[in-house]
């Protein structure tokens, strides 16, 4: 690590999420110094963070910085990735999430992801949303599951005719829909969303955002983003990301996290400042 | 000659040559199809379907034993190979570590390339000796041939599911098991049957294998598997030793079937993989 890496200052959460209850602004997810490498590669190192409750924390920066790799770790999806070491602390709700006795499985259910490409599984409509729940044994009321899960995502409306259409009929707006339906209709208690935008055109793209900030009522998001105006637009907390190179190696590091609107308008840092102001990246 | 001519030439010389190789395959398929169809066509008719190999010496007499036979061999063997290959597959391409993979996936590509006399003397050895020929033996030693064929074909179609299936699958907190059921099986079933029926083709005519296991048979309809099964491959291997023309004929005629099944398993095959592609395909 360099010296020039600086801390996030302490964030008072309750200034920038008026509409947010003191209870609820707890924090989720506890980062110290957590550190990714695939092999001999590190993705990020040294990255310290807090993830409050029921706020959308948005994570951007340049390509390569390591952005889909955090959020990974918040679920354990790294653990897929043969070459993947973590080194560092994540603490969830209090509990250690790479504590020896944690099951991923089960961490991945109680924490949703929602991925760049919409992957939607090759059934219809109403089984996509109802294979989580019923595979995970919640199969009372599951027409209402499924109805409610759709209605979440804003998509209940344009499918409710054809629910036993197959799902990949769907415009890539709706599918990515969709798989936010699915995500939370396995009641998670955080949603991840790694650039859920990016594929789709500005309606679409819109549509999404929209949605995130009626999620928000219920659950803790998480998005990662390279589009700024995104960040600006549905976040209430930031945290830049960048690419630090040296000599002998280069990984993606934490800048500077705090409310949106002063990482957009006041940073206190540089490289958040070239980055926001379009000078790189 | 300049260099940029004798490239041209080289260039036009190897494609002819391809073009040469390639029409050459093709016509050893029309010869064999051709001389078998010319030498067998005049004994097939409703009696060589329907009626049973005659007694020694008699005239007429049909395969309808022999079909009996290899189709319950060859649907015995597809029992037994298609389940273990599946898995096998599965292990490979969804649970084993690389350290694993690659050292079953050899044994899995030995296994394929073994030569089927072998695998005949193998089961002679372990199921026969001992016991008795049986059709449950032949069917064993048939499901060794077509197990390699199956896990093949299964890990290719596996390995086509998108990876992205996967991972929304697990991020929902599903097991993998689950996840394989419940997502990426279905979206193979077209391939995987499209590796079975190819390999079926292939078991059913091998011979070696069942001159060990299942080649002393009566000459009637025959259903018990724990003795040997009358079958086609083996049936044509014994007329085309006897001295009867009448029953060489009946040879190329029983040559002529296994063919056109093969023919038309490989169509089937392809039809069906065609279609599993256009469905995964979105």
């Amino acid at each position: 690590m360099t010296e020039s890496f600086t801390i996030a200052p302490v964030i008072d959460v309750a200034q920038m999420t008026q509409d947010s209850r003191p209870s609820e602004r707890e924090v989720v997810f506890d980062i110290h110094d957590l550190t990714v490498s695939y092999g001999r590669v590190t993705a990020i190192s040294g990255v310290d963070l807090q993830i409050h409750r029921n706020v959308i924390t948005a994570i951007i920066g340049p390509s390569g910085c390591g952005k889909s790799t955090f959020i990974r770790c918040l679920n354990r999806m790294n653990d897929l990735v043969p070459e993947a070491r973590i080194e560092g602390q994540i603490l969830y709700q209090g509990s250690d999430l790479y504590a020896s006795g944690v099951d991923p499985v089960e961490v991945r259910r109680r924490i949703g992801m929602v991925f760049q490409k919409a992957n939607p599984f090759p059934k219809s409509i109403y089984d996509n949303v109802a294979w989580g729940p019923r595979v995970l044994g919640m199969r009372k009321e599951l027409d209402e599951r499924v109805e409610k899960a759709l209605r979440s995502a804003a998509l209940w409306d344009e499918v409710k005719d054809r629910l036993k259409k197959n799902a990949l009929s769907l415009s890539g707006g709706q599918q990515q829909r969709l798989c936010i339906a699915r995500a939370i209709a396995v009641e998670p208690e955080v949603l991840l969303l790694d650039e859920p935008a990016s594929a789709l055109d500005p309606i679409a793209t819109s549509a999404i955002e929209d949605l995130m900030h009626q999620l928000k009522r219920e659950y803790t998001l998480v998005i990662v983003t390279h589009n700024m105006q995104q960040a600006a637009r549905v976040a209430d907390l930031t945290a830049f990301f960048s690419l630090e190179v040296d000599e002998t190696r280069r990984s993606g590091v934490l800048v500077e996290y705090d409310a949106t609107s002063k990482i957009f308008t006041n940073p206190s840092d540089k490289r958040t400042e070239d980055y926001v102001t379009g000078r790189f990246g | 000659m300049s260099r940029y001519h004798r490239r041209r030439l080289m260039n036009r010389a190897m494609e002819v040559l391809a073009t040469v190789a390639a029409l050459v395959a093709v016509a050893v398929l029309v010869v064999v199809v051709i001389s078998v169809a010319r030498r067998g066509a005049g004994a097939i008719g409703w009696d060589f379907f329907t009626k049973p190999q005659a007694l020694f010496g008699q005239p007429g007499g049909g395969i309808a034993n022999a079909l009996v036979g290899t189709a319950l061999l060859v649907l015995l063997a597809t029992a037994m190979a298609l389940p273990v290959g599946v898995l096998t597959a599965i292990y490979l391409t969804e649970f084993a570590p690389r350290r694993l993979a690659v050292p079953i996936q050899v044994v899995i590509d030995v296994l394929a390339g073994l030569p089927t006399i072998v695998i005949g003397i193998f089961v002679y050895a372990l199921l026969v000796i001992g016991h008795t020929q049986s059709g449950y033996a032949g069917a064993f030693a048939l499901a060794v041939i077509m197990l390699p064929l199956i896990a093949r074909a299964t890990q290719e179609v596996l390995l086509l599911v998108p990876g992205t299936l996967r991972e929304a699958s697990l991020a929902l907190g599903v097991r993998r098991w689950r996840t394989v059921v419940g997502v990426i099986l279905p979206s193979s079933v077209g391939g995987i049957l499209t590796g079975t029926v190819l390999a079926l083709a292939r078991a059913a005519g091998e011979t070696a294998p069942l001159l060990f296991t299942s080649s002393i048979f009566a000459n009637t309809v025959q259903t018990d598997v724990t003795k040997a099964l009358p079958n086609i491959p083996v049936l044509i291997f014994t007329y085309s030793e006897q001295p009867d023309p009448a029953l060489h004929q009946q040879a190329w005629a029983a040559a002529l079937v296994l063919m056109a099944f093969v023919l038309v398993a490989s169509l089937a095959a392809k039809a069906l993989l065609a279609r599993s592609r256009r469905k995964l395909a979105r």
